[in-house]
C-alpha cells in the first residue's frame, strides 16, 4: 500500500500547471512561474542522477559484500591465532611416557604446581604456616613452620597442588610464597610392574628400574614413548598366579617371568611382595628384621635374588651331556648308590635306586645320575658350558638391579663342584638366568640376551648358538616328558603342550649353610613344546607344606600349578589357540619313552664312568654333607668356594 | 497497523495519513537492527576497554535509540515552516557549540569534537550541525534560485565556509567531507550549471590532492588503502576476516569470534560484526534498507513542487546515504578508511539523535499535503 502522492501535475484547480498550459495556450503564466517550472524540470533530472548515483554506490557495496563474504572470503587467520592462544597450552612433558608393548601407559608425567617459599620474605613463619594449613590440611604446621624459617631463599612447601588448591593458596595473598610449574610421575598400572619401572624421586629423577636405566633417554626424548616388551596383561596374570601360590603355601615371596624364546623379550616379570609406585614404600614398612627375612618389597627377586637353582639345572646338565655327545637318549647312569666324595654324600630324594635312562633321570629328577652325568661331561667342559649358557655373568637386562651369579672361580672349580652343579647346587643364579638358559635350550639352541625393550616386529634378535638344533629338539621332548610323566604334571594345560622342569632347593642362611625347611620351589618351562614360543618361570620363596599338598612344599606342588595357571590365562591373551584337535598327533611327535630303546647297530655311548671317590651309600634319610651353597642370596662379592657346612640336601 | 480513521483530523490522525509510512517503516527497521547489533557487538568492546559492565554500551544505546525514535516521530510531525525554524535554531545552537569545542572541548584521539555537557554527558555538536545546515542551506539556495536573492546564496556559501573552518579546526575532516558533499549535492539538484559542476568536481579533486599533500594522516591512510601491505591495516583486515568468517548465513547471533578483536566493533565497524554473525543475507538486507530510504526518497522528490523541500530532502538523504555508504564501504575496504557511523546501527548518542532529527525532518518535509500555501498558513 504505497501512499502515492497525488501527481503534482494533477494538482488541484486554481493552480496553474504546465500540462494545462501545453494543452490550453490561452492560459497565461507569469515569467517567474515559467522559470520555476523549468528549474523544477531540471531538478527532477538531477534527482534522477542523484538517485542513480546512490544506486551505483550501494550496488558497489553490495558487490563488495558478496565478494568479501562469499566469493572470496578472507581466511580468519587472526581467529586461528586467537584460538591457539586461548586454548590451554598442551603440556609438554619433561619426561617421556613409558608404555608396555601394546602402548598401555605404565608411567606418565602429569603437570602439577609446586608451592615454594622464600623464607627470607616470610615475616612470621608460624602465622603463615597456620594460614597455609587452613587451605592445605595435608600439611603439618610444625614442619611448615620449620621450612618457612631460616635464612634460606628457597624451600618447597608442597610439591603437587591441584588447581583448586593453588587458587586457595593464591587467595591467601601471603607474600613470599611462589608457585612453580612442575611434574609428578604417575603410574596408572599401580603395582603391576613396580619393580621393573622402579620409580622416580621427588624431583623426577629415576631412582630404580627402567626409570633409572633410561633416565637420560626419558629426559632427552620426552616426546617419544619408551615402549617396553612388557605386556601388562601378562604381568597381571603372572602376579595373580604367583600371589595365589604364595598365599596358598604361606610363602614369604615369589617371582615369575614370561619370556619370548625367539626374541628374548621379557613379556612379564614380577617379584612379590611388591609395592605401589604411587605410594612409595614407607620407612615404617621396612623394619630391619623383616627386611632381612626377605620382606623388603623393593627387592626384585627376579633379577637381584640369586638362588641355588636346584633340579631345574639338570636340564642344563642333560643338554651339555647330549651336546658333547657324552650321552644318548637311551643311555643312562646308575643311581642305585649314594655318592660319597670326601666328606660329602650325595643322595636322591625318593630315589629309584637303580640304573636310570636319560629321560628317567629328568622325569625322576635324580641327583645321583645328574652328578654322574656332569662328571661324565668333564669338569672343564662343564664349566665352559655353564659360562656359555650365561651363568657366569650378568645377563645385560636393562635394569640397574641385576645381580651377578655366584659361580665358583675356574681355579676353584673341582670335580665336586661339577657334581653338585650338575643338579643345581653350589651355584646361585637369578631366576632370569634360569629362564634365559632354558629359552636357549628349547628355541633351537640360540642364547639371546633378555631384554625389557620391545623389539620392532620382524627385527631379528641376535643370539649365540649354545647347543645344536638336535640337542634342543631332544631337550624339548625331555621337558615335555617331565610334565606328562614327571614332577611337573600340574603345570600342564591341555592343548598348550607345556614342557619344563621343577626345582626345589634348600635356601642358604645368612652365614652360609642350608636352612631346614626353607626352600625355593621353582618351575621353569616353555610352551608349546612342538614349537616353543614362550618360556616361563615361577618361583615361590619359602613355601610351607599344607594339607592339600599332603605335607609337601616341593616345586611340583607349589610352582608347577602356578605356572599352569599362568599359561592357562596368558596363552589366549597372547593369541595362542589350544591345539586340542590334534592332541594325540602332536603329543606323539614330541614324546619320548622313559627308557628309549637303543637303535639297532649303534654302539652304546661310552660315558666316562663317574669316578666318585665314594664308598657304598649311606641310607637316604641320613643327613648328608655337601659343598656349601655359593652364598646367601645377596649381591655380595664372589664367595670363597665351598666351605663345608652341614645341610640336608634333598633337591627334587 | 494502527487503526486510524481517515476522517480523523487530529494531529496524530493527520500525521498517520500523510506520513511516508514505507520510509518510516524502513527507518524503524534500521533502529531495530541498531538494538540487535549493539547487543552483538558492544559487550566484547566493553570488556576489552575494561568497562564496569559488559552491557554498558548496550544499556546506553537502548536509551539513545528510544530517544531517537521519539525525536524522529516528534520532528516528523512538524510543518515545513517549523522544520525550517528548527533548522535555523539548530544551526545556530550547534554552531555555537562547535565553536565551543575548539575552546573547551575534550581532546580525544587528537581531535576536539566533544563537549561534555552536565546532565547529558559527551555530545558531539557537529552531528547536529549536519541536518540543520542541510535545511538552512536548502532554504537559502531555494530563495536564491526562486527569488533571485543572490545574497541568500552567498550567505549559504559563507555559512558553509565558516562551518568548514570550524570543522577543520577540530579537526573533523570526515564531517567536513559529508557537509561539503551534501552542500554540493543540494546545489547540483538545484540545477547548478554543469560546467560549474565540473569545475567544482575538479576543485574537489584538487582539494583531495591538497589534503593528501598537506595532511600526513590522510596521505598514510590513502597509501594504506592502495597498498594494504604498506602499513597498519589492522582494523580493515580484521573486519574483512569478520566478513569472511560470516559467509552467506553468518555464524549465528552471539557466535562471532573475530568481533572480539575488532577495534570499534560497536561503532565504525559494526557492519563487520553484522557480517560475521548474521551473514551476507542480513548485510544485504541492511544495505537494501538504506538504499530503499535514499533512492525512494530521491525518486519521490520528483513529484515535489517545492524547491526548498526538494533541496532540503536531498540534503538530508544525501547525508544519510553517504554516511551509510562511507561506513559500509570503508569496512569492506572499498574506500580508504574514514571513521563514520552507520546511521542508527552504530553506537553513539549524538550520532543517533542527530540522524533521528534529520530523518524526522525528512519525514516532515515529505508528508503529503495539498500545496505549499496550505503548509505556509
Amino acid at each position: 500500500m504505497i501512499p502515492i502522492p497525488p501527481a503534482p501535475d494533477a494538482a488541484p484547480p486554481g493552480r496553474p500547471e504546465l500540462a494545462d498550459a501545453a494543452r490550453n495556450q490561452v492560459v497565461k503564466v507569469t515569467r517567474p512561474e515559467l522559470a520555476r517550472r523549468a528549474m523544477l524540470r531540471r531538478t527532477r533530472a538531477r534527482l534522477v542522477i542523484a538517485a542513480g548515483g546512490f544506486g551505483v554506490l550501494f550496488g558497489g557495496v553490495a558487490f563488495g559484500l558478496a565478494d568479501a563474504m562469499v566469493l572470496d572470503p578472507a581466511a580468519p587467520k587472526r581467529l586461528q591465532a586467537m584460538e591457539q592462544a586461548t586454548r590451554p597450552a598442551e603440556h609438554q612433558p619433561q619426561r617421556g611416557v613409558i608404555t608396555d608393548r601394546n602402548g598401555e601407559i605404565l608411567a606418565v608425567s602429569l603437570p602439577v604446581t609446586a608451592l615454594y617459599a622464600n623464607p627470607r620474605e616470610i615475616e612470621n613463619p608460624d602465622a603463615v604456616a597456620r594460614r597455609l594449613v587452613t587451605v592445605l590440611p595435608q600439611l603439618d604446621v610444625e614442619r611448615v613452620t620449620a621450612r618457612l624459617s631460616g635464612e634460606r631463599q628457597f624451600s618447597y612447601i608442597a610439591r603437587s597442588l591441584t588447581p583448586r588448591e593453588q587458587q586457595a593458596v593464591n587467595s591467601l595473598g601471603i607474600p613470599g610464597l611462589y608457585f612453580e610449574q612442575s611434574e609428578r610421575r604417575a603410574y596408572p598400572q599401580g603395582r603391576s610392574a613396580a619393580h621393573l619401572l622402579g620409580g622416580v624421586d621427588v624431583d623426577g629423577n629415576g631412582i630404580a628400574g627402567v626409570e633409572r636405566r633410561f633416565d637420560q633417554r626419558l629426559r632427552n626424548n620426552a616426546s617419544e614413548p619408551l615402549r617396553l616388551a612388557i605386556d601388562v596383561r601378562v604381568q597381571l596374570a603372572l602376579r595373580d598366579a604367583v600371589q595365589r601360590a604364595i598365599a596358598e603355601f604361606n610363602g614369604i615371596g615369589g617371582a615369575g617371568i614370561l619370556m619370548d624364546v625367539q626374541t628374548g623379550e621379557v613379556l612379564g616379570m614380577v617379584s612379590l611382595p611388591d609395592f605401589d609406585l604411587s605410594d612409595p614404600v614407607r620407612r615404617d614398612d621396612l623394619n630391619v628384621r623383616r627386611e632381612e627375612a626377605g620382606y623388603n618389597p623393593r627387592f626384585n627377586r627376579a633379577t637381584v635374588g640369586v638362588y641355588e637353582p636346584g633340579s631345574t639345572f639338570k636340564l642344563l646338565t642333560a643338554a651339555a651331556a647330549l651336546d658333547y655327545g657324552v650321552v644318548n637318549i637311551w643311555s643312562g647312569f646308575d643311581a642305585s648308590r649314594p655318592i660319597r666324595y670326601g666328606r660329602f654324600t650325595i643322595n636322591d630324594f625318593r630315589g629309584k635306586n637303580r640304573w636310570l635312562a636319560l629321560p628317567e633321570i629328568l622325569a625322576y629328577s635324580s641327583n645321583l645320575a645328574s652328578a654322574h652325568m656332569a662328571v661324565a661331561i668333564g669338569t672343564q667342559r662343564h664349566r665352559e658350558f655353564m659360562v656359555r649358557m650365561g651363568m657366569g655373568s650378568r645377563l645385560g637386562i636393562e635394569l640397574p638391579e641385576a645381580a651377578l651369579p655366584l659361580i665358583p672361580r675356574p681355579q676353584d672349580w673341582r670335580e665336586i663342584n661339577t657334581m653338585t652343579i650338575g643338579f643345581g647346587h653350589g651355584i646361585s643364579v637369578t631366576p632370569l638366568h634360569v629362564v634365559t638358559g632354558v629359552s636357549a635350550l628349547v628355541n633351537g639352541g640360540i642364547l639371546r640376551q633378555p631384554t625389557l625393550l620391545a623389539r620392532a616386529p620382524g627385527e631379528a634378535a641376535e643370539g649365540r648358538r649354545v647347543v645344536s638344533e638336535r640337542t634342543s629338539e631332544t631337550m624339548r621332548r625331555l621337558m615335555r616328558l617331565v610334565v606328562t610323566a614327571g614332577s611337573g604334571r600340574s603345570a600342564d594345560v591341555p592343548g598348550y603342550f607345556v614342557g619344563g622342569k621343577t626345582g626345589t632347593a634348600q635356601k642358604t642362611g645368612p652365614r652360609g649353610g642350608y636352612l631346614e625347611n626353607k626352600r625355593i620351589a621353582a618351575f621353569v618351562g616353555a610352551f608349546p613344546m612342538q614349537a616353543p614360543r614362550y618360556a616361563i618361570y615361577v618361583m615361590v620363596d619359602e613355601p610351607k607344606p599344607n594339607a592339600r599338598s599332603h605335607g609337601y612344599a616341593t616345586a611340583g606342588w607349589v610352582a608347577a600349578p602356578a605356572a599352569g595357571m599362568v599359561i592357562r590365562s596368558v596363552a589366549p591373551i597372547l593369541g595362542m589357540v589350544p591345539d586340542t584337535e590334534r592332541l594325540e598327533e602332536i603329543q606323539a611327535s614330541i614324546s619320548i619313552p622313559m627308557q628309549p630303546a637303543r637303535p639297532a647297530g649303534t654302539r652304546a655311548a661310552t660315558p666316562r664312568t663317574p669316578a666318585p671317590a665314594g664308598q657304598p651309600a649311606a641310607p637316604a634319610a641320613t643327613p648328608v654333607t655337601t659343598p656349601a651353597p655359593a652364598a646367601a642370596p645377596a649381591r655380595s662379592a664372589a664367595v670363597p668356594p665351598a666351605p663345608q657346612r652341614e645341610a640336608s640336601l634333598a633337591p627334587r | 497497523m494502527i487503526a486510524v480513521s481517515r476522517a480523523d483530523t487530529s494531529v496524530l490522525g493527520r500525521w498517520w495519513w500523510t506520513i511516508d509510512r514505507w520510509t518510516l517503516a524502513a527507518l524503524l527497521a534500521l533502529i531495530g537492527f541498531g538494538y540487535v547489533m549493539m547487543l552483538a557487538a558492544s559487550p566484547a568492546v566493553a570488556e576489552r576497554i575494561g568497562a564496569s559492565s559488559r552491557n554498558m554500551f548496550f544499556v546506553r544505546q537502548i536509551a539513545y535509540l528510544g530517544m531517537a525514535t521519539a525525536v524522529m516521530v516528534a520532528v516528523s510531525m512538524l510543518s515545513i515552516r517549523e522544520v525550517r525554524l528548527l533548522g535555523w535554531v539548530g544551526l545556530g545552537g550547534s554552531l555555537l557549540l562547535v565553536a565551543a569545542t575548539l575552546v573547551m572541548g575534550a581532546e580525544i584521539k587528537g581531535a576536539r569534537r566533544w563537549l561534555s555537557i552536565p546532565g547529558l554527558g559527551s555530545v558531539q555538536p557537529s552531528e547536529f550541525l549536519k541536518p540543520c545546515f542541510a535545511i538552512v542551506a536548502a532554504w537559502l539556495i531555494a530563495e536564491g534560485k526562486l527569488n533571485r536573492r543572490w545574497g541568500a546564496t552567498l550567505l549559504a556559501i559563507g555559512l558553509f565556509l565558516g562551518i568548514a573552518a570550524l570543522l577543520k579546526g577540530q579537526p573533523d575532516i570526515g564531517m567536513l567531507l559529508v557537509i561539503t558533499a551534501v552542500f554540493f549535492a543540494q546545489f547540483f539538484v538545484a540545477g547548478l550549471n554543469l560546467f560549474v559542476v565540473g569545475f567544482v568536481g575538479l576543485l574537489g579533486l584538487a582539494g583531495a590532492g591538497l589534503a593528501y599533500m598537506l595532511f600526513p594522516h590522510v596521505q598514510s591512510r590513502v597509501q594504506r588503502f592502495l597498498d594494504p601491505s604498506s602499513g597498519d591495516n589492522y582494523q580493515v583486515s580484521v573486519a574483512l576476516e569478520a566478513f569472511g568468517h560470516g559467509g552467506l548465513l553468518g555464524r549465528g547471533p552471539g557466535e562471532g569470534r573475530v568481533k572480539n578483536v575488532l577495534p570499534d566493533a560497536h561503532a565504525d565497524f559494526v557492519f563487520a560484526v553484522a557480517g560475521e554473525e548474521f551473514g551476507l543475507v542480513v548485510c544485504l538486507l541492511i544495505l537494501a534498507l538504506f538504499a530503499f530510504v535514499v533512492v525512494r526518497g530521491l525518486v519521490r522528490l520528483m513529484h515535489e513542487t517545492d524547491l526548498f523541500v526538494v533541496l532540503a530532502a536531498t540534503g538530508l538523504l544525501t547525508q544519510f546515504g553517504l554516511q551509510a555508504f562511507v561506513n559500509m564501504a570503508s569496512s569492506l575496504h572499498l574506500i580508504p578508511t574514514k571513521g563514520m557511523t552507520l546511521p542508527f546501527v552504530s553506537y553513539g548518542g549524538s550520532s543517533v539523535l542527530a540522524i533521528a532529527m534529520g530523518m524526522g525532518m525528512l519525514l516532515a518535509l515529505t508528508r503529503r499535503r495539498l500545496s505549499r500555501a496550505e503548509d505556509e498558513t
